[in-house]
């Protein structure tokens, strides 16, 4: 108890965040591009199917992550091609998207079920790493704890600060302004759900090789379903994606710890905290409709036809 | 025309199914045989597609009539477990007294226990204005866990070796076989008249005109005064009672207790049925027997070829695809010549 258990607890914190903040990173992008993915789920099974598959198979994490980011690429491009040039309804090809990855990567992942896996080292940052309290607290991370940061920043720079954030919000609010003003919205969406795909496969990567480094079936048990909470939480903007992972974080991560220290509370019921807070987070912002109908993407979730 | 496309997707699927076979190295003509007739050479066969499909068409129904009203609850999986806990608890605890009232019994409890957790999304939206796609599936995910909870500990079997299940229900409460031979029960002669019940409800009747009207033409709906409300209370209750229903039935039958495992994702694989059912109640149920075949299909394949029975929730994931693509080319026509893509036939 005292100094090293909150070290834990806030290192913890950090990791169990860590795979929340790139799917959920990946989500708000194509959302703010005006298109719904409820996809997360499955795209995140096929990437950290992929990435243990790889990692397995060629002994080198990098070429998993790899795999993983392409692996749920493809699945974010057969829901592009469905929902953008084929106008399916978002909602249901989203659903269909997650369903096929739970099949997917059950059917595919069979004979990698139970195999070991050599997973993510955290790096030891030279000099700082040994800093008294900061070093262990900031800088022992593994390199895909810093890689989340390194994307927050960049989607919150690019979405807020540059000509192409501009223009991708801009095909979220209005698809037939941006596209009267001779925006590419089908390219600009098209690539907004590719990173998103992309994102959520490292998301699924860092389940199957850091958090907990194996396969099972359904292994990320609902995370992709949270990163789509998440992102209503955060009211579509970055800073509130990064401070909500943190907080879901927390939630799972104490859950953990409340055991060790001797309160008696069954484990099934602490297990259900991280599901019970999405909800009640989720009723606490969009208790007030302003909020969401002032922040959400006008053309969330509608299918735009370029009319000639 | 609205027939084509579920028809398309079979197909396509067939014809991929056949790819991923001899990709597999296994004899193709032969692996589907195993796959989609072989389970259906015996009465036990039968038997078996009724008792799968009827929990599948029992939850899809009910969905169905959320999505056409465009409420989505996408948590029948966890309506269906709080069905099967509220009848099992029923079972377990009360039946003794009930005596020739216990089965009725029962099955009201399940299904009051699946509108209760759907409740729970409805209240959330028509109040907070909470999605109740995220909340409907968070509680399924706080469904399996109250069940593991209960299993593991006030409800488990102290002669069950330590195993998460109750004790056997009495036998007097479990639902009677259709025949001798096989295993499924009355259950789904009372699913096919639900069926023909949610059928006269959403054609026949006003409060289903209502919904149906809400979810195709939401302005429409608000001009003409229907309250959205309403509408999100009716779908979520109706999907949850009907889940709730195929949960009580699960454990009522075969099973006979309550376990850790009593579904495998029919929930979940029953937004697939409402889909290629086309919303519409007898199509659902041609979906449930064609999905229910899937879920043998797959158990035939691990047995005779060795191959994972997941190749299942392969076969839905791509059977919802490739309807969903179908849908366009039976809704839209191709046009040449001009630089529009087509208008709706």
């Amino acid at each position: 108890m005292t100094g090293e258990f909150l070290i834990a607890v806030f290192t913890g914190t950090i990791v169990a965040a860590t795979p929340l903040i790139y799917a959920a990173l990946g989500e708000l992008v194509a959302e703010r591009a005006g298109v719904l993915n409820l996809g997360v789920e499955g795209m995140m099974l096929v990437g950290a199917l992929a990435a243990f598959a790889v990692s397995v198979g060629t002994g080198s994490l990098f070429a998993g992550y790899l795999a993983a980011a392409c692996a749920s690429m493809l699945m974010a491009l057969l829901f592009a091609v469905l929902t953008l040039t084929l106008q399916t309804n978002q909602v249901a090809t989203g659903l269909a998207l997650t369903l096929f990855g739970l099949g997917l990567s059950a059917f595919a992942g069979r004979r990698f079920t139970g195999l070991p896996i050599e997973g993510v080292h955290a790096v030891s940052i030279p000099v700082l790493s040994n800093l008294p309290l900061l070093g262990p607290l900031l800088f022992r991370f593994d390199p895909a704890v810093y890689g989340s940061l390194a994307l927050y920043f960049a989607v919150n720079r690019v979405l807020n600060r540059t000509r192409a954030g501009l223009q991708l919000r801009a095909v979220g609010e209005s698809p037939a302004v941006a596209h009267a003003l001779g925006q590419p919205v089908m390219l600009t969406r098209y690539l907004a759900v590719l990173f998103g795909g992309a994102a959520s496969g490292i998301a699924g990567a860092y389940l199957s090789t850091a958090l907990t480094p194996m396969w099972v079936e359904g292994l990320s048990a609902g995370r992709g379903w949270i990163a789509l909470a998440l992102v209503v939480f955060a009211t579509w903007k970055p800073l509130r994606v990064l401070l909500g992972a943190y907080l879901f974080g927390g939630v799972t991560i104490l859950q953990l710890h409340v055991q060790g220290m001797g309160i008696h509370v069954p484990g099934e019921i602490l297990s259900m905290l991280p599901y019970a807070a999405t909800i009640i987070v989720l009723v606490i912002i969009c208790r007030d409709q302003k909020t969401i109908l002032l922040n959400q993407p006008a053309s969330l979730g509608k299918s735009f036809h370029p009319d000639a | 025309m609205r027939i084509a496309a579920p028809l398309m997707a079979a197909a396509a699927m067939l014809a991929t199914g056949f790819v991923i076979f001899a990709f597999l190295d296994k004899e193709p003509v032969n692996a589907l045989y195993v796959f989609f007739v072989q389970p259906l050479n015996s009465i036990y066969g039968w038997g078996e597609l009724l008792l799968k499909a009827t929990p599948l068409a029992l939850c899809g129904l009910g969905l169905a009539l959320g999505f056409s009203a465009n409420v989505w609850n996408i948590g029948a999986e966890g309506q269906l477990t709080l069905g099967a806990i509220c009848g099992g608890g029923v079972a377990l605890f009360l039946s003794a007294g009930l005596g020739r009232l216990a089965i009725p019994a029962i099955l009201i409890a399940g299904i009051l226990g699946g509108a209760a957790w759907a409740a729970i999304p409805a209240v959330l939206r028509t109040r907070f204005h909470t999605s109740e796609i995220l909340v409907s599936l968070m509680l399924v995910y706080i469904a399996q866990l109250l069940l593991a909870y209960l299993l593991h500990g006030a409800w488990r079997d102290p002669e069950g070796f330590n195993f998460p299940q109750s004790k056997a229900f009495d036998e007097r409460v479990i639902l009677p076989l259709l025949a001798d031979g096989q295993r499924a029960t009355i259950a789904f002669p009372l699913m096919l008249a639900l069926a023909a019940l949610s059928w006269l409800f959403s054609s026949r009747m006003f409060a289903g005109y209502r919904m149906l009207v809400s979810g195709q033409a939401p302005a429409a709906a608000a001009y003409a005064g229907f309250d959205e409300r309403r509408n999100v209370w009716l779908a979520l209750s109706i999907s949850g009672g009907a889940a709730g229903l195929a949960g009580v039935c699960e454990v009522m039958g075969p099973i006979g207790r309550l376990q850790a495992d009593i579904s495998p994702g029919y929930g979940f694989a029953a937004i697939i049925v409402a889909f290629v059912g086309r919303l519409h109640p007898a199509g659902i149920v041609l979906a449930a027997l064609l999905m229910s075949l899937l879920y043998l299909g797959g158990e035939s394949v691990q047995l005779e070829l060795q191959l994972p029975a997941a190749v299942t929730g392969l076969f839905q994931g791509m059977l919802l695809f490739y309807l969903l693509a179908a849908d366009l080319f039976v809704g839209f026509r191709l046009k040449t010549g001009s630089r529009n893509v087509g208008a709706r036939a």
